[in-house]
């Protein structure tokens, strides 16, 4: 397996659930390579796989069987609190239903992944908080909890967050699956300006024109890929914003 | 994972259920506060015996007629009369363990005053019975020697008689009373002393020289008791085994006799006394400390169904990095919290009704340091005991399943 240029290197990974007396397959035998820099859309219908795939790439769930390498780290070695240091420390996680603290101000929720990293003090976590914030156009709003915030907000309160520990990678299970379409063309937006910088995204989604915003579009079915194509006419979110209708003059201040 | 941040977790999550956090914390403030406010009282009570006993004398000790057998029947205590002078002689000349000893003899009688009248008990002693019963006299003077050898008809009086022949603040010195028709100067007036722990009047009492109660009023050879002190504390129990020699021996009771007496020091009724309020503090201490349980146990309650409550959020928690033992120590941090605020609260609302009891109740409390730091210990061990498992519980959860859960 070359693992020297690729950042995820995941092979002959098996995951059953158990269902009563039946044995369900979830994945069968997916073999991938992901390099740095990368930006995958992973697409399927339901039940095909693709969600089980994420949470195992994730470090969040353990395979039946399989080998996994992230940055040249044999995952199924590690024990738990190595995976969740490499949680923290490596993978960024953005999930559908956004996933922040409740009654928790956005930027103590973004602060929560290095609160869990005793290399960061007080002062450079609210620092880097802040950054994070700004980087993803919240700064003024970071004192809001999350119910002051519409769900395009929340989301990229989580991208914040995702982002503080500078990760290797951003892992997002649909991350427009409870967005309008011009709150997931920012969130899109977002995406691919990190993937410039050199940060690798890693995307489910079922929705065809979110995954023309990345570079590669992996297919899943039956816990199996069935293609792993580039995207030829790929698409670019700031182009595609101003392309949208302005409904209301407040709707783009945010 | 720095113990501030953990802090900083705990107090966030903490302070966003800031009226279930007083609710748990009361189970424990009531709980400290009973054991601390029991304590106090159980103390107090203590305290209020060793006092009263050291007003009857500390050193004292007393000796009383015993128990006589008359062909095999027995009489009971102070049935037959047996001391004698002469056995207070002995004592005061053979004990050297005994610095001070005394006849009793005490005749209840009605005494008259004028138009008023009252029953006391007139007690016959030598001018040590004042000395070893740490009585002073405040107005005028107790007898002297030459008023004890002519069985002159003085007497000295307490408060409550006093007040009951002359009336409220008087002075009854140098007015003279009537003890069975027998007539007597007042000489001297006692100070005040109070109730002892039986509940008995001392000042309800007149003292008059010995020779005179034991001839002019009782007409008898034998005294109703002999009282004596101790050279000090620690020879409490050689003056007592002394005595018991000396009167076995002028009394000349052979092996086989049983003593025909009985002696008693106040400190063996003071140490009986105590064993007794020892048992009142431990059983109200007990019945507090099952408060404090049931307050652990309510903390516990708390604490399991906000690991239940907070499944997602300890699952984000994870997936953003908290080890198995963050999530543990948040969650027994977040107990200890409680527990400790709690005991805390706990302790001054305890001190609060401990005073208020000794204001409104009259009743004596001493709050002793050890009870505060007991009660905080064990109130800070019953929130870690009973985090334990609910913490235990959300660490040991999968990030998967902790966020997939509704």
């Amino acid at each position: 397996m070359d693992i020297d240029n690729n950042l995820i290197c995941v092979k002959n990974l098996v995951k059953t659930y158990k269902m009563g007396d039946m044995q369900v397959f979830a994945l069968r035998n997916v073999t991938l390579n992901i390099e740095k820099g990368a930006f995958v859309a992973i697409m399927g219908p339901s039940g095909s796989g693709k969600s089980t795939f994420m949470n195992v790439i994730g470090c969040l769930d353990y395979p039946t069987s399989g080998e996994y390498y992230i940055d040249n780290e044999n995952v199924f070695k590690l024990n738990k609190d190595r995976l969740a240091e490499l949680r923290n420390k490596k993978i960024g996680f953005i999930f559908q239903s956004f996933n922040i603290l409740a009654r928790t101000s956005a930027i103590e929720n973004v602060e929560l992944p290095m609160l869990y990293n005793s290399g960061i003090d007080t002062k450079e976590r609210k620092e880097r908080a802040m950054a994070a914030l700004k980087s993803v156009g919240l700064a003024e709003r970071a004192f809001h909890m999350p119910n002051q915030l519409s769900g395009g907000q929340q989301q990229r309160v989580a991208i914040a967050r995702s982002l503080v520990n500078n990760p290797l990678v951003i892992m997002a299970d649909e991350p427009t699956g409870n967005l309008d379409t011009r709150s997931s063309y920012e969130i899109m937006e977002i995406f691919q300006n990190l993937n410039d910088k050199g940060i690798t995204i890693v995307m489910v989604t079922h929705e065809m024109d979110i995954a023309q915003f990345a570079r590669t579009n992996i297919l899943f079915r039956d816990g199996k890929i069935v293609t792993n194509s580039v995207v030829v006419d790929r698409k670019i979110a700031s182009e595609e914003l101003k392309n949208l209708p302005v409904l209301d003059v407040n709707e783009i201040m945010t | 994972m720095k113990l501030l941040n953990l802090l900083k977790i705990a107090y966030r999550s903490l302070s966003k259920n800031k009226l279930r956090v007083l609710l748990t914390m009361l189970g424990i403030i009531i709980g400290v506060a009973s054991v601390i406010a029991m304590l106090a009282i159980g103390q107090g009570s203590k305290e209020n015996i060793q006092t009263s006993m050291a007003s009857l004398g500390i050193n004292s000790v007393m000796i009383y007629p015993g128990s006589t057998n008359q062909g095999g029947v027995r009489m009971g205590a102070g049935s037959y009369s047996t001391l004698t002078l002469k056995d207070v002689d002995a004592i005061n000349s053979k004990c050297d363990f005994v610095t001070d000893v005394s006849p009793v003899v005490s005749k209840s009688s009605q005494v008259i005053a004028g138009n008023q009248n009252w029953h006391t008990n007139v007690v016959g002693g030598l001018n040590q019975y004042f000395k070893i019963r740490d009585l002073t006299v405040s107005v005028g003077s107790s007898f002297s020697a030459t008023d004890e050898h002519t069985a002159a008809k003085v007497c000295v009086i307490g408060q409550t008689v006093s007040t009951n022949l002359f009336g409220e603040n008087a002075n009854p010195v140098g007015k003279f009373i009537r003890i069975n028709s027998i007539p007597f100067k007042v000489i001297g007036l006692l100070a005040v002393k109070g109730q002892n722990t039986f509940g008995q009047d001392q000042d309800d009492i007149i003292i008059a020289p010995f020779s005179t109660v034991m001839k002019r009023m009782l007409s008898t050879l034998y005294l109703n008791s002999i009282l004596a002190s101790a050279k000090s504390e620690n020879d409490i129990d050689n003056a007592k085994t002394q005595i018991s020699t000396i009167i076995r021996i002028q009394h000349k009771l052979t092996h086989a006799d049983q003593d025909d007496f009985t002696v008693r020091s106040q400190a063996d009724i003071a140490k009986t006394f105590e064993s007794i309020s020892n048992v009142m503090t431990i059983l109200l201490a007990c019945i507090a400390s099952i408060s404090l349980l049931v307050g652990g146990i309510g903390i516990m309650n708390i604490m399991l169904v906000s690991v239940t409550e907070r499944t997602r959020e300890i699952g984000i928690r994870m997936a953003v990095g908290a080890k198995s033992r963050d999530v543990l120590f948040q969650f027994i941090i977040e107990s200890i919290f409680i527990s400790v605020l709690g005991g805390l609260i706990g302790i001054v609302l305890g001190i609060l009704i401990a005073f208020l009891v000794s204001y409104f109740g009259k009743w004596p409390v001493v709050i002793t340091g050890t009870s505060i730091l007991l009660s905080f210990i064990f109130s800070s061990a019953v929130g870690i005991f009973f985090g334990w498992y609910p913490a235990k519980k959300a660490s040991n959860l999968n990030p998967i399943d902790a966020l997939r859960f509704e």
